[in-house]
C-alpha cells in the first residue's frame, strides 16, 4: 500500500466516509470529526506513520490536504 | 430589577469579547438585555438554541436577570427531539442565532442583536410557572428524553457566589469558554465570573483549532476548564510544553479525571506557578459541590475534594445510616442552597415548587480520607460519562429496542461505551443510531456482536457478565 493510501484509509475507517468524501474533508465537516474525533485521527496517523507530531503541526492540521502537507515535512517525511 | 448580575457597577468593563474584535461592555450588555427584555414583555416560556457567542450569552443574561424563564439546549440538537421538546413545552418565543431562523418558517421576526434573533412561537398556552424557577437545563448528555432539570434564582446566585470565592475570582479574570453554554459547567463559568466584573472570551472553535489558542494568546486568557477528555487531548497536544504566560487556572469537572492525569496537571501547575482545580458537580446542585484546594491537588491525587462554601458533603450506608468511618463507601448526599428545585418532564411541571429542600442524594458512592477529603468510587445508578455527559445505559438499551426491536445490552467505562447486539447485522447501524442520538462522537461507542445475553433465572441482565468481553 502506498502512503497516499494508508492515509487514505485512517480517514476512512475512523469516519466512515468514502475515499472521495476523505479527499476532500475538513475539520468539523462531519460530526465524527469534530475535537474528540480530531484526536483519534492523529492517534491513528501516528501509528501509522510511527511518528510524533509537534502541538503546532496537530492544531495547524483542519483538512485532508493540510495535512498531506503537514505529514510531507522534513519533521516526518512522509512521502506520497 | 436585577435578578443576579448587577452589570451596572462594572460599567465601562468589557464584560464579553469575541475572536472577531466584537465586545459588550457591562454598561452595553445592560442596554442590550434590557431592550431584548423589552420586546418579550412578560414573564415566559423561552428556549435559547444556545453557542458560544456574544448573542447567546447576551439573550441568557436578559432573559435570566428580567424573571424570563429561559431553556438552554445546543444549537446543533437534532431536529426531532427540539420538535418534541417545544410540543411538551411550548414556549411562547424561541433566541436562536440568524442562520438558523430558516428551521423555523412561519415564525414571526420580532428583534435581532449581535447575530441572534427573537422568534415569536405559535404556541398559545403559556404554562404558568412557579415564582422562583429561573432556569431549565437538560442534565448533561440527555438520550431524548424531555427532563429538565429546574433551577431557581437563589440556586444560580448562590452557586455563582460559591465559585467566585473558592476559586477567588475577581475583575482581572478572562476565561476562555470551552465547553458548550448549555452545559451546567460551562454556564458555571459564565455565571460566575460576570457576578465578578471579568471578561468573558467566546469563542466557537475548540482547544485542536490554531484559532483558538490565537485568540487565547492575543487576548490572554487566564483560566478554562475542561471534561476528563479535554486533559486527555491536552495531554496529547503536550500542553506541558506550550508557552501561556497569561494562564492562571485550569478547572475539571465532569466526570473523574484519571489519576495519572490529574498527577500530571497538578505537577505542570506547580511547576509553572499555575493553579489546577479538581471539582465536582451536577445539573441537579445547579453545577458545584466540590472542589478540591489547588495547594492540595499533588497530595490528594484522586479526590474531588472537599463541600464548596456554603455546602455540606455526608455519606449514607445501605441501612440510610450516615458513615462516620473514613475509607468506608457509602452514597454521597449534599446539601446547600444551590440544591436545584426538582424535574420537570413535561409543561405542566413547571408551576411546581421546590421538591428537595435543599437536599440531594447525588447517586455516586464515595469514601473519604483521615482528613475528610473525599474519593468518588462508583455509581449507583447505570450511566456513564461520555465526554463530561451523562448517559443512562438503561436509557440507550431501550432507544435501541425501540428503533430496531433487538435486544442489547450497554456496559463499559467513562467516555467508552460497550454495545453488545445478538445479530451481526445490526451493529453498524446501532452504532450510527447511538451517535446520532447522543450528538457524541462514534469513537465513544462500541457495537460487539454476542450469541445472547446473560441473564439471571429471573431474566435479569447480568451486565457483569459481559464486562469479561471487554476488560
Amino acid at each position: 500500500m502506498t502512503n497516499l493510501e494508508k492515509y487514505t484509509k485512517v480517514f476512512e475507517e475512523l469516519f466512515s466516509v468514502s475515499t472521495q468524501e476523505a479527499e476532500n474533508l475538513k475539520y468539523q465537516d462531519i460530526e465524527a470529526w469534530d475535537s474528540v474525533g480530531h484526536m483519534g485521527l492523529i492517534s491513528a496517523l501516528e501509528d501509522t506513520f510511527d511518528i510524533m507530531m509537534d502541538t503546532d503541526d496537530i492544531i495547524d492540521f483542519n483538512s485532508f490536504e493540510k495535512g498531506k502537507e503537514i505529514l510531507a515535512k522534513a519533521d516526518y517525511g512522509v512521502e506520497f | 430589577m436585577s435578578r443576579i448580575w448587577n452589570l451596572e457597577q462594572y460599567a465601562g468593563r468589557t464584560a464579553l469579547a469575541d475572536e472577531y474584535g466584537n465586545m459588550l461592555t457591562y454598561d452595553l450588555l445592560k442596554a442590550e438585555a434590557y431592550i431584548l427584555a423589552e420586546q418579550v414583555g412578560k414573564r415566559c416560556l423561552i428556549f435559547c438554541l444556545c453557542r458560544n457567542e456574544i448573542g447567546s450569552i447576551l439573550g441568557y443574561v436578559s432573559f435570566i436577570n428580567n424573571a424570563i424563564v429561559p431553556v438552554l439546549l445546543n444549537s446543533h440538537l437534532e431536529k426531532e427531539l427540539l420538535n418534541d421538546l417545544m410540543d411538551a413545552y411550548e414556549p411562547v418565543f424561541l433566541w436562536v442565532p440568524k442562520d438558523q431562523v430558516g428551521q423555523f418558517p412561519g415564525m414571526e421576526r420580532i428583534h435581532e442583536a449581535y447575530d441572534y434573533v427573537l422568534l415569536r412561537t405559535r404556541y398559545e398556552k403559556n404554562y404558568p410557572l412557579y415564582g422562583e424557577l429561573g432556569l431549565l437545563l437538560t442534565t448533561s448528555g440527555s438520550t431524548g428524553s424531555p427532563k429538565f432539570v429546574r433551577q431557581s434564582y437563589t440556586n444560580i446566585l448562590d452557586n455563582a457566589q460559591s465559585i467566585v470565592k473558592y476559586l477567588e475570582l475577581d475583575e482581572s479574570e478572562r476565561p476562555i469558554t470551552t465547553l458548550p453554554m448549555n452545559y451546567t459547567y460551562g454556564l458555571s463559568i459564565i455565571n460566575s465570573h460576570l457576578l465578578a466584573g471579568a471578561t468573558i472570551l467566546v469563542t466557537e472553535k475548540t482547544l485542536m483549532q490554531k484559532e483558538f489558542w490565537s485568540f487565547f494568546r492575543e487576548e490572554e486568557a487566564t483560566s478554562f476548564g475542561g471534561v476528563p477528555y479535554t486533559y486527555e487531548m491536552l495531554d496529547k497536544l503536550r500542553f506541558y510544553r506550550m508557552n501561556l504566560p497569561s494562564l492562571r487556572t485550569m478547572t475539571q469537572a465532569g466526570g473523574k479525571i484519571l489519576p495519572e492525569l490529574h498527577e500530571k496537571f497538578a505537577n505542570y501547575a506547580k511547576e509553572h506557578g499555575k493553579r489546577f482545580v479538581v471539582m465536582y458537580g451536577q445539573c441537579e446542585a445547579t453545577a458545584r459541590m466540590g472542589y478540591l484546594p489547588y495547594e492540595k491537588a499533588v497530595e490528594k491525587k484522586g479526590s474531588m475534594g472537599i463541600a464548596i462554601p456554603g455546602g455540606k458533603f455526608y455519606l449514607m450506608d445501605v441501612n440510610g445510616k450516615e458513615v462516620t468511618t473514613p475509607n468506608v463507601t457509602g452514597e454521597l448526599v449534599y446539601e446547600g442552597r444551590n440544591v436545584t428545585l426538582g424535574y420537570a418532564e413535561c409543561g405542566d411541571d413547571l408551576a411546581k415548587g421546590d421538591e428537595r429542600n435543599g437536599i440531594l442524594e447525588t447517586g455516586d458512592m464515595a469514601q473519604f480520607d483521615e482528613d475528610g477529603y473525599y474519593y468518588i468510587v462508583g455509581r449507583k445508578k447505570r450511566f456513564l460519562k461520555i465526554y463530561g455527559n451523562r448517559v443512562n445505559l438503561d436509557e440507550v438499551d431501550r432507544l435501541i429496542k425501540g428503533a430496531f426491536e433487538i435486544e442489547a445490552a450497554s456496559v463499559g467505562v467513562d467516555d467508552h461505551m460497550y454495545i453488545f447486539v445478538t445479530d451481526e447485522k445490526y451493529r453498524e447501524p446501532v452504532k450510527g443510531f447511538i451517535a446520532g442520538k447522543t450528538r457524541l462522537n462514534p469513537a465513544a461507542f462500541k457495537v460487539l456482536f454476542i450469541d445472547e445475553i446473560p441473564k439471571n433465572d429471573s431474566g435479569k441482565t447480568l451486565y457483569k457478565e459481559l464486562s469479561k468481553y471487554y476488560e
